[in-house]
């Protein structure tokens, strides 16, 4: 079961220009919003996507409009992929009344329930029974709304994991749970926190289909995710997808990472999520260099007017606030 | 006696450093404690002292984390289990509070639960809605548990290591704001008993009852009003179960005012506890109804500006004291 089915057609290039733009959006704002925690214009916690594009990347790419997703503490990439708009997520960072949230989440609870995003987590592992949750209602509706929750590898270790993927097995849902096993957990060695590290197996032992790909590759989690969104349609999820990668940073901004061995890290910096996604635009979709540059600088032009548009933003005043605590 | 001034954070480590070369039972687990040394630097050292069977790192399972602390507990060790964030202690209430608090009365006293789960609360910062609760509330409520809110390095290291000798379940809740603060702290065995509140500033005219972080912000207040002319007394009850009354009750009896700070918020609060307490004790001492500064009854926003508004402020607590003091002239409504 570890094996990924590969689909029989080679990908669009529409496809792969999605692919890297998604995966070109998400590298930027986390570049470029790490550069705005340091000049102090935001606060609290910002846990970087960096290395990990590939993933919210290719399975977003395999969803459709109607589809839910669930996510985690580290969600600005599973927001973009979704869709979202880049000017409301920076205003949230910098607790705008423009941003998703009005700046009452903040980084860890970016959400737009209005797109069925259920949102970032600041709970470990609390994403996935909602995202069970979103499947059940799907179900109860009579759609065929299939739903995604993004975990983690630390989130597989926690009660919520279990419980919920299994609820989901009894009950056939739509339902793909995305483990980004990015080997750490904070500080925590995947090695230390579970004996056996791949993760996938354990929906095997409930009945779940259930598949490991390498996270760093968008066009095979792209690929690997529409077999698991047919076998959902099929009546045959839920799905347990493992997706293995690495963060190119430490846990959170402030946090230097120094415990991440050098040698696994350039492992996995030669495997670059990003860079794949423009080779594969590049190479397989036969894109030209001037076409990647031309994405790259509007891309980098969105960011800069998403920034400039939540500068000039207003925050909520503690007026209209106190009015909203009304009857809570 | 002799004296250091050390920060909270080392004052804890000394609490737990000296009680587990003492007794060999005591252990810790917890997400990032050994290795790492905690993220709030509580057990740097501990690992390379004390070795890996006593000190262990985690994975992100808090019910388990909890419910395996409470059965060693039973079994006759001495667990300290440290949850990152006490908003993160909810994933382990069954066991906390169907399991640790239960156990003793249903085992008619036979069974203890020398369990203590270490965790911090608070707003400050923007780590928004689920990093910033003050939950002690939902533990005072639940009859077995032990509530221990120390604001200062010396409570802490004492009350920790009272902690680590008696036999009931102790919810050690810390606040993310203190963990910094220095204070001074007796040299050698340190241990202040529960149940034993702390006049952190006698005064005469009001008493104003203030526990955790609330503790530096009320004697910040005290201090304002002080160059006011007025003389505030603050008592830090330090623990919440058991409670201090008596101390509580001879300073309002003495003031005949009373303000209770707490930065949770007021719906079902311990505040309203003791505030029931005083009034159905000096009711007729009283020469002012008994105040309660609290949070606002709504989730902590990550807006910093909101935040604020959230959980109280110094100017919150001055303001309040000078209204159980009718101190401010009366505004009559326009005609
Ligand atoms: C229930 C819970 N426990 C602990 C935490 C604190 N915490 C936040 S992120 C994190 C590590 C997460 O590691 P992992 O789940 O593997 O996700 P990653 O950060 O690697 O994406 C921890 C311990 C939390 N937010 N929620
Ligand atoms: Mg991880």
């Amino acid at each position: 079961m570890s094996t990924p089915a590969r689909t029989a057609n080679a990908p669009s290039k529409a496809l792969l220009e999605k692919i890297f733009r998604t995966a070109y959006k998400i590298r930027v704002f986390e570049t470029e919003g790490i550069k705005l925690y340091r000049q102090g214009l935001i606060r609290g916690y910002f846990h970087p996507y960096l290395g990990q594009e590939g993933i919210a990347t290719g399975v977003c790419a395999a969803l459709s409009e109607g589809d839910y997703i669930a996510s985690t503490h580290r969600g600005h990439g599973h927001c973009i992929a979704w869709g979202a708009d880049v000017k409301r997520m920076v205003a949230e960072l910098l607790q705008k009344e423009t941003g998703y949230c009005k700046g009452y989440g903040g980084s860890m609870h970016i959400a737009d329930i209005s797109v069925g995003n259920l949102g970032a987590n600041g709970i470990v592992g609390a994403g996935t029974p909602l995202g069970v949750g979103a499947a059940l209602a799907a179900q109860i509706r009579g759609s065929d709304a299939v739903t995604v929750t993004f975990t983690s590898d630390g989130g597989s270790n926690n009660g919520t994991f279990l419980e919920s993927l299994n609820l989901a097995a009894i009950w056939n849902l739509n339902f793909i749970l995305v483990i980004e096993n990015n080997q750490y957990a904070v500080s925590t060695r995947i090695e230390e926190s579970t004996r056996e590290q791949d993760l996938y197996k354990r929906g095997i032992a409930i009945g779940v289909p259930s598949f490991q790909v390498d996270g760093n590759d968008p066009i095979a989690v792209h690929d690997l995710t529409r077999e698991a969104v047919e076998l959902c349609r099929a009546g045959k999820g839920p799905v347990l997808i493992e997706a293995k990668t690495f963060r190119h940073m430490g846990h959170h901004v402030n946090d230097p990472g120094k415990y991440m061995p050098e040698d696994q890290l350039a492992y996995y910096k030669a495997r670059d999520p990003v860079d794949r996604a423009r080779a594969a635009l590049l190479d397989m979709g036969g894109a030209k260099a001037q076409e990647i540059a031309a994405i790259e600088a509007e891309i980098a032009a969105e960011f800069e007017s998403a920034v400039e548009f939540s500068k000039a933003s207003s925050e909520v005043t503690p007026e209209a606030f106190r009015e909203f605590a009304v009857g809570y | 006696m002799a004296m250091r001034e050390i920060m909270y954070r080392d004052a804890l480590r000394e609490a737990i450093d000296e009680e587990m070369a003492r007794n060999p039972t005591v252990f810790i687990i917890g997400e990032g404690i050994a290795e790492r040394g905690g993220s709030y630097k509580v057990t740097e050292g501990l690992l390379a002292k004390y070795g890996p069977k006593r000190v262990r790192d985690t994975p992100i399972a808090e019910a388990g984390m909890i419910g395996v602390g409470v059965g060693a507990a039973i079994a006759g060790a001495r667990p300290i289990v440290e949850i990152l964030y006490v908003d993160f202690a909810m994933l382990g209430m069954d066991m906390i509070v169907n399991q640790a608090a239960k156990f003793r009365l249903m085992t008619g006293g036979n069974g203890r639960v020398p369990f203590i789960m270490r965790t911090q609360g608070g707003a400050g910062g923007g780590v928004a809605a689920q990093h910033s609760q003050s939950l002690e509330a939902l533990f005072y409520h639940i009859p077995g548990l032990r509530v221990v809110m120390p604001s200062t390095p010396s409570d802490a290291k004492g009350l920790l290591k009272y902690a680590l000798r008696q036999e009931d379940p102790v919810m050690f809740l810390e606040h993310k704001h203190l963990y910094m603060t220095k204070g001074l702290v007796p040299d050698g065995e340190h241990i202040i008993e529960f149940g034993k509140a702390d006049i952190k500033r006698p005064g005469k005219d009001v008493t104003l009852i203030a526990w955790s972080n609330m503790v530096p912000t009320t004697l910040a207040a005290a201090e304002e009003l002080a160059a006011q002319g007025i003389d505030a007394e603050v008592i830090d009850p330090r623990t919440l179960v058991p409670l201090d009354k008596k101390t509580i009750l001879d300073s309002v009896a003495k003031t005949k005012r009373a303000v209770i700070v707490q930065e949770a918020n007021r719906r079902g609060g311990v505040a309203s506890d003791i505030c029931s307490i005083i009034q159905e004790e000096l009711f007729y001492d009283l020469d002012a109804p008994v105040s309660i500064v609290a949070g606002l009854d709504i989730p902590i926003p990550f807006n910093l500006t909101l935040e604020k508004a959230s959980v109280p402020q110094k100017q919150d607590v001055v303001a309040a004291a000078r209204r159980v003091l009718h101190a401010d002239p009366i505004e009559l409504a326009a005609e």
